[in-house]
């Protein structure tokens, strides 16, 4: 057991926990954040996708050790109020079913949207294959990453 | 005064009286189930679905739990749309486990949340609305057929004046329930036909709805079970010094499932179980590989078995027919795989019993905690979260149980996580079939006699002899044909099996479907043509395969170069029909298109059926290309997902549903979309090929 420090979604919060214990557990065991959610255990499914330094990463095979002093956004700390882009867009389309994948494709989402904000669907195939969903929102995920795209592009238009 | 009574009819209703807190609380009766589910409850406590505060907020108890199928949505739609209440004042909550709700199996499955709710929520909030009219109209002191109801308000309509709801809440409950309620015309509706959005989203999309996964008690400890890998095999000895001595493990100790470790949070658990020496009694079933059970199978259709269906003389018309074709089809074991793996909270003391978990069947959960737990009914409650996906899986039984007896043996609250490789290797199954299909043609080709024998394990059951699930559309096919005769195996395999998305649709329709496109090919016939002829005395099936047949441009594909395949089912009350657009490429299977029509009657939320249909195709795709559990040794091969792959969005078609509007009662959605895609695939897959898919998952 080693104590550490972690900065999450914009705080740094103080833990106790194995070295080697996934960030995917400290995140909703320890710190009572379960947003992001277990669905493998071994990178397979996307459903504890993450942002460490803004990069998009699967907590569930990240030893918390890994992330010293990297900077951890979940799904909590993506907008204050499900204002992002990327869940605008998803609550514009109604995309979750189930809506246990959902946290994790909206991380992966918003991960490839900040690094081409003009995807095409290659890109967003590419981008997104990491995540599955059981309850096939397949084609709305696709069509609310597009729509973000331009409703972000289109605003960067105006201020342009 | 009304007669309060304990039994309920389809027209009546009994009203609680006033709410603690103030408020109408209106009981509801229970619709019939089918009659294999045991038929209508004798006697039922009446409970309240609609709670209307003086604060005007209407809280309305779900009795179907949400999967992700939008159960919630729907029944929510159906009581505001004649309750005439404010749509965004709504609050819902999970039934608690009542006789009200549904009996021994109150939760969702068979596709039947809306169907058998269509009436009696209409008239929960049909009633509840005349109420507070009466009640108002009291107020004024005028004749209710003076006053409406609208957006959560009674309406004088002769001065134009306005009660609220929650203002006349606490006056209508003290009023008798009406015993004849008008309802709405269709063409009335606000709300219902109409697309709606869901009402989980918001908090889906923030990350705030909490799955069962999600539950958290003060002073919770954390548990995982190890079960032995073979199907039936039981503990024989164990030593958990290693596993006590990792960091976080509390305790470690059998239970009739297997070996539970207990743990300060999940991870120390999962490595503490790892930690774990256990020696198994593997049992009877140590030797058990799919090799065999194929064999089993197969040898089963060779021989006579129960007789499913007769009709006509199908030796006569065999012997007379012009042409016979006869094969051999198979489907394998199936895992459901739902993302959220099964889990649930538990606290059991001397008198009481609490389960948190998301489970289609409350009811299920409710009696397997009973058992567990040894207490009585009254004293175990079941609580019912958000689920990440049920598909037939979600009944509530085995991991409850498990928690369950883990939690007696604690004095706190306890959660019980499985892992993914839990739950593909103890699931219990889609079962496995074989088929052998034979049928005979006329000289110009047209079938006059369909035979055949399925060999496949019992998804719950045996009725006389039958599982009437294993031979759905083999047994009694869509197609008018004279001559009909259909055998069935239960072949007594110990592997537990389970309902599956579609049930015997998932696999039956891809037999049948592919089969008569084998029959249609025969003497060159077009696979739409020879359907249309054959459906002419099913008038619903027909039509959507002559929609799916126009919407697609059958015969010109839009993908350039991709061959077609059509395949129609009539499941759960509805009609479907599919037609895929197929390429193969460096020997892989690309699926680019979907054109999907659907019948189900009258629709609640078109948003919602067409989401279920997606949905329904995306799982039964998954499954056609890949989905396929194996067992060697006794044991389930594979362990997680790279093993058992579902489809990813770079696999996805562009799929097209279209709705056929229709006045017909309400018909299932939730399972609708899973059966035709796999002969649609298929058959597209002949016409690029050459090559006919008997056996899934499709290999090339």
């Amino acid at each position: 057991m080693a104590r550490m420090s972690l900065k999450v979604n914009g705080r740094t919060l103080t833990v106790d926990a194995e070295p080697q214990m996934p960030l995917l557990w400290v995140l909703r065991d320890k710190l009572g954040l379960t947003g992001t959610k277990f669905g493998c255990g071994v990178a397979q499914c996307g459903a504890c996708t993450v942002h460490l330094d803004g990069t998009a990463i699967r907590s569930c095979v990240t030893p918390v050790s890994g992330v010293a002093d990297g900077e951890v956004t979940t799904i909590e700390g993506l907008s204050a109020d499900a204002s992002h882009p990327v869940q605008l867009a998803w609550d514009d389309f109604d995309v979750p079913q189930c809506g246990y994948c959902q946290s994790g494709q909206i991380m992966s989402a918003a991960a490839l949207l900040a690094n081409n904000p003009n995807p095409s669907d290659a890109d967003i195939d590419a981008g997104m294959r990491g995540n599955i969903c059981r309850c096939g929102t397949y084609q709305d995920i696709r069509g609310a990453i597009h729509a973000a795209a331009e409703q972000a592009n289109s605003k960067n238009g105006e201020e342009a | 005064m009304r007669n309060e009574t304990l039994e309920l009819d389809r027209r009546q209703f009994v009203k609680l009286g006033a709410a603690a807190g103030g408020g109408l609380l209106l009981g509801m009766y229970q619709q019939d189930l089918p009659a294999q589910f045991g038929g209508p409850p004798a006697a039922i406590t009446p409970q309240a679905f609609v709670h209307i505060g003086t604060d005007d907020i209407v809280t309305l108890t779900i009795h179907k739990p949400e999967n992700g199928q939008g159960a919630e949505t729907a029944m929510a739609m159906l009581l505001a749309e004649e309750l005439e209440c404010d749509w965004n004042n709504i609050r819902t909550v999970f039934a608690p486990v009542e006789p009200i709700y549904g009996g021994p199996l109150q939760g969702t499955f068979g596709s039947m949340a809306v169907r058998t709710s269509w009436d009696p929520m209409r008239q929960t909030g049909a009633a509840a609305r005349q109420m507070l009219i009466e009640a108002a109209a009291q107020r004024w002191n005028i004749e209710a057929s003076e006053c409406r109801a609208e957006n959560g308000f009674v309406i004088n309509q002769i001065t134009g004046a306005s009660l609220s709801f929650g203002t006349v809440a606490e006056a209508a409950s003290r009023l008798s329930v009406p015993d004849d309620i008008p309802l709405k015309a269709p063409s009335d509706f606000r709300l219902l036909g109409k697309p709606m959005k869901r009402r989980d989203t918001k908090a889906k999309i923030a990350g705030e709805a909490i799955y069962g996964i999600d539950f958290e008690l003060p002073g919770m400890v954390y548990a995982v079970v190890e079960r032995c890998p073979v199907f039936g095999g039981t503990v024989s000895s164990f030593d958990a010094s290693e596993a006590m001595a990792v960091p976080g493990v509390q305790d470690v100790f059998e239970i009739p499932q297997g070996i539970a470790v207990i743990a300060d949070n999940t991870w120390a658990a999962m490595q503490g179980r790892r930690a774990l020496k256990v020696n198994w009694n593997e049992g009877a079933n140590a030797n058990l590989s799919s090799e065999q059970i194929h064999s089993e199978l197969v040898e089963l259709t060779g021989r006579t078995g129960a007789i499913a269906a007769d009709r006509g003389d199908i030796d006569s018309a065999l012997a007379d027919a012009a042409t016979t074709v006869q094969a051999e089809y198979a489907a394998p074991y199936l895992a459901h795989a739902p993302m959220e793996p099964f889990n649930a909270v538990a606290v059991v003391e001397a008198d009481r019993c609490e389960v948190w978990t998301g489970t289609q069947i409350p009811g299920l959960a409710h009696s397997s905690a009973v058992e567990a737990s040894g207490l009585p009914a009254d004293q175990v409650k079941i609580h019912t979260l958000y689920m990440g996906g049920g598909f037939g899986s979600r009944g509530g039984g085995s991991w409850v149980a498990e928690t369950v007896e883990i939690a007696k043996r604690l004095s706190g609250p306890v959660k019980l996580t499985w892992s993914r490789e839990d739950d593909l290797q103890h699931d219990r199954y889609r079962p496995a079939s074989c088929v052998h299909l034979e049928a005979g043609l006329d000289s110009d080709g047209w079938p006059t006699a369909w035979s055949g024998r399925a060999a496949c394990s019992s998804f719950a059951g045996l009725r006389n002899g039958l599982d009437r699930e294993a031979v759905v559309e083999l047994a009694n096919p869509n197609y008018e044909i004279a001559n009909l005769h259909f055998e069935y195996h239960e072949p007594g395999i110990d592997i537990p099996t389970n309902y599956w998305r579609s049930v015997g649709h998932s696999q039956n329709t891809f037999f049948a479907e592919s089969f008569i496109d084998e029959l249609a090919a025969q003497t060159d016939k077009d696979p739409v043509e020879f359907r249309r002829r054959l459906l002419a005395d099913n008038p619903r099936l027909l039509r959507v395969l002559d929609i799916a047949a126009e919407r697609a441009g059958w015969g010109q594909p839009a993908t350039a170069g991709s061959s077609q395949g059509v395949a129609v089912t009539n499941c759960f009350g509805s009609f479907n029909a599919q037609i895929a657009e197929v390429t193969v490429e460096n020997g892989r299977v690309h699926v680019h298109r979907v054109t999907c029509v659907v019948d189900c009657g009258r629709v609640v939320n078109p948003a919602g059926v067409v989401q279920q249909m997606q949905g329904g195709i995306v799982y039964g795709l998954s499954a056609a290309l890949r989905g396929r559990i194996t067992i060697q040794q006794g044991r389930v091969e594979q362990t997680n997902f790279h093993q058992y792959e579902p489809l990813r969005i770079d696999e996805m078609p562009e799929v097209d549903v279209f709705i056929v509007p229709s006045d017909e009662a309400p018909g299932g959605i939730g399972e609708v979309g899973t059966p035709a895609i796999a002969p649609a695939v298929t058959n597209a897959l002949y016409q690029a090929t050459g090559q006919r898919v008997r056996s899934l998952p499709i290999t090339l």
